[in-house]
Formats: structure tokens, C-alpha cells, sequence
């Protein structure tokens, strides 16, 4: 059971039969599905999961229905991971007691959203990684309180306007830099985390398919484009994902141990940053005169992002 | 179940996905699945469509790309071979249609109430590539 599943190419993975249903109310073209539909192929093992209060959760669990076919269980906003750590906690009891009834092997993943992990249940995820159980943790980062209309998270960046930090004559939105989750993560001596997107699937399921052997507190950042909240059409979800990983807003890498950093995708062509923030509707303001400087500022950031990984990938450390 | 009234809801209630044993979800396809009436599969959300997909299977190189990014779960593979759109679980987001790469497109959006062998019959014909 607990060997790897060999996922050669897009046509051998189409034969997976999918563990999460249809008729879950998520918006169209919700790259949450996405995501959770690759984790969730990515193996053949038992899983057990648990969401945080959230779009996902919300979605997926509307009474009399679920959307799950594995065992699933949401308590609360800030404890999908302590939900998930204190099952696995009873599963490596129970398995040294010899009481389980079959042997059975299973995976452990909590899922959040980035309000739910960056802040809210930032106490608790920092706990369980510190604690050391084995389990994954995946964050479906789409930058914003979308299920609640939209407010700002940690991880909103800059120049983005919010419900609670809208765009306006004396405001470009959001003044405050997005949360470096991943290095947080890596410096409590996590194993592996990584950050992935929906749109480089390979990719997604190579990193959750390390994080989920790897025994140990794992950590995934999805990037999770929200046609709702960074208004887009939903058609477009998957052409708004291209241009933030090829634009390098968000690089794909993974972390081993704290140290070692390897750069998992590098964009044959490099897309302006200006591109992807003229694609959605929440930078909009940013191209009016008075706010355009935002835009240079933007690339720069990107910029030296992308030049820091490529030193820490050189370097080792 | 399903008639309860909203001050007759458990407050803590857990849905089985299955009528029955399961012995290995991950490689039943759904079509030998024991659903549940609590299982969202049993749903639909076809109402939700303004335009639908309409798949002419004449262009289809089985890439599978509709598969991996349908967010619907609507895309019927077997056998690596893309058969058709699961007309209950899709919400016509038009994703499919985006990254769908053959030429003509084989996967086109149209109106909800427009007939499926008309537009068939009148499919758009292969595109030059500008350049």
C-alpha cells in the first residue's frame, strides 16, 4: 500500500479515480478543486483529512452533503492541523498497542486556507511542527479572506485592494508585504516544504508525493487563484496561474531540512511583472498615473526574490 | 434526513460518504462506488450553468489537460481516453475550453438551451496560426 504511485505522464494519471465529488458549491473555476483534486490523485494510500473553517471547508460540507470520499473532519478555524495531529497521535498509539483493527497505513493532511494558517491558526500549525507528528500541512493560499467577502489576510500583497484595506484617492490598498510562510515553516526543521501551483501539476504531485513519504511535519503553499476576490473571469483561472509562476510573483521551490532550497520550476520566458497584475481586477488602481510607480517597485521586489532563492539554491545553506 | 427542519439538525453530525463497505476507495471508479444519498456526487449544481461545454470527440488528441484542470470533476476519463462531460457537476466555468490546445478546439462553450448535434454539425473549422 505504501509504495509510491508511478505517475508517468497526464494520460496515466487521467485513470486515477478521484476521492473528492462534483456538486461541491465552490465558485466556478475555483482553483481550490484543483488543487485539493491533485493532492488528493496523487495516491492510492487511506487518507485522513481536515479542513479549517474556510472556502473549502464551507463548500464541501454543506449539511445533508459532503464532498469527501475519505475520512474528513472540521472542528474549527484554527485546528485543522491539531485536528489532524491529535488522529495521528491516536493512530501511533493504538498501532503500539497493537489494537487497530487492520493494519492500515494511513496519510495525514490538514488543509487551510491562508487566513486560517497565516493567521488564525498560525499558534497551532507552529505547534504541530514543533511537536514533530507525522503529517502534511497544505495551505490553499489565494491571498485573501475570500469566504468572508474578502478581507485582508497576512499574506495579501502589496498594492492589492481589500474590503478592509481598499484602493482609493489617498490609499493603494494594501500597504503591508506578504508573509514569508515557507521560511517560517522551514525554520522550525520541517523535512520538506514546498510551495507548488495548480497550473505545473508534475510539479504538485512530485512535492506532495515527497511531503507525504517524508515522515515528519511536511508544508505545502498552494498558490490558489480566486476568481472572486482577485477578479478574473473563471475561465482564466489556469492562465492566471501561468502568468504567477512564470512571472515569478510566485517561484516554485521546495526546502529539505531547513537548508537545502532547489528552485522546482524556472520559466523558459520570464513574464513582466506588470502582465500579471494588469490580468486582475483587485490591481486594477495600480495603472492610474498617481499609483504607477507601485508597478516598478512590484518588479523589483520580484526581482530580488528570485535573485536571493538563486544565491540560497547556489549557496547550500 | 433530508426533511429535517433547521432546529432538528444534530449539532455535531457525521455524513457517511457510502451506503455499505469500502474496501479501496482510491481505485474504485465512481461508477462502482456505493454512493450515499449524503454523498454531494448524488447532487447537482446544473443549474448553476449559463453556457455549457459541448465536446466533439472528431478533434480529441486524449491530452487530458480538460481533466487534470476541470475544478468540477466533470471530466469523464477512462481508459486515458476522454469520453464526455459529466453535464451534473459542472458549473460551465469554461476552463476546459481555455486550455483544450487541438485546433479546432474540441471543447467549445454555447448557451445552455442551444441543441448539442446543431452546433455539432456546425463546428468552426481549423484556424490558420497567425504569424
Amino acid at each position: 500500500m505504501s509504495e509510491i504511485k508511478k505517475i508517468k505522464n497526464l494520460k496515466e494519471f487521467s485513470t486515477s479515480a478521484d476521492r473528492f465529488e462534483g456538486a461541491n458549491l465552490l465558485c466556478p473555476g475555483c482553483a481550490h478543486s484543483i488543487i485539493v483534486r491533485e493532492i488528493l490523485n496523487a495516491t492510492n494510500d487511506d487518507l485522513i483529512l481536515s479542513s479549517s473553517t474556510g472556502c473549502l471547508e464551507v463548500c464541501t460540507a454543506v449539511y445533508p452533503y459532503t464532498s469527501w470520499d475519505a475520512s474528513w473532519i472540521h472542528i474549527g478555524f484554527e485546528n485543522s492541523s491539531t485536528a489532524i495531529a491529535g488522529a495521528e497521535a491516536m493512530h501511533k498509539a493504538l498501532k503500539a498497542k497493537g489494537r487497530l483493527k487492520q493494519d492500515r497505513d494511513p496519510k495525514f493532511v490538514a488543509f487551510g486556507g491562508d487566513g486560517a494558517s497565516y493567521d488564525i491558526g498560525f499558534q497551532w500549525i507552529s505547534g504541530c511542527f514543533e511537536r514533530g507528528h507525522d503529517m502534511m500541512y497544505v495551505v490553499l493560499d489565494n491571498e485573501v479572506y475570500a469566504n468572508t467577502g474578502g478581507q485582508r489576510s497576512s499574506s495579501t500583497p502589496i498594492g492589492s485592494s481589500a474590503t478592509t484595506s481598499p484602493a482609493g484617492r489617498v490609499s493603494y490598498g494594501e500597504k503591508m508585504n506578504k508573509k514569508d510562510m515557507l521560511s517560517i515553516m522551514a525554520a522550525h526543521g520541517s523535512p520538506y516544504v514546498a510551495q507548488v501551483a495548480p497550473n505545473k501539476w508534475k510539479n504538485m504531485i512530485k512535492a506532495v508525493q515527497q511531503g507525504l513519504n517524508i515522515e515528519g511535519p511536511t508544508f505545502i503553499n498552494a498558490m490558489s487563484a480566486c476568481t472572486t476576490e482577485w477578479k478574473f473571469d473563471p475561465a482564466d483561472t489556469v492562465a492566471i496561474s501561468d502568468l504567477a509562476t512564470d512571472s515569478l510573483v510566485f517561484p516554485l521551490y521546495e526546502i529539505i531540512d531547513g537548508k537545502e532550497l532547489n528552485i522546482t520550476y524556472r520559466p523558459k520566458n520570464i513574464v513582466p511583472v506588470e502582465e500579471y497584475l494588469a490580468a486582475q481586477g483587485r490591481f486594477k488602481h495600480l495603472f492610474k498615473d498617481q499609483y504607477k510607480y507601485l508597478i516598478k517597485e512590484w518588479q523589483e521586489r520580484v526581482d530580488s526574490n528570485w535573485e536571493y532563492l538563486q544565491r540560497r539554491e547556489e549557496a547550500r545553506v | 434526513m433530508l426533511n429535517k427542519g433547521w432546529d432538528e439538525f444534530e449539532i455535531g453530525a457525521m455524513l457517511r460518504s457510502f451506503d455499505g463497505p469500502t474496501s479501496n476507495i482510491a481505485t474504485t471508479l465512481q461508477e462502482d462506488r456505493p454512493y450515499s444519498q449524503s454523498n454531494s456526487f448524488t447532487a447537482s449544481v446544473a443549474d448553476w450553468r449559463i453556457e455549457k461545454p459541448v465536446f466533439n470527440k472528431d478533434y480529441c488528441i486524449d491530452c487530458q489537460f480538460c481533466w487534470i484542470y476541470c475544478p468540477d470533476m466533470s471530466i469523464i476519463s477512462r481508459d486515458k481516453k476522454m469520453i464526455g462531460v459529466d453535464m451534473d457537476h459542472c458549473k460551465g466555468c469554461g476552463i476546459c475550453v481555455e486550455v483544450c490546445p487541438t485546433n479546432p478546439k474540441s471543447l467549445l462553450m454555447f448557451q445552455e438551451k442551444e441543441d448539442e448535434d446543431t452546433v455539432l454539425a456546425a463546428w468552426p473549422e481549423k484556424e490558420d496560426k497567425e504569424k
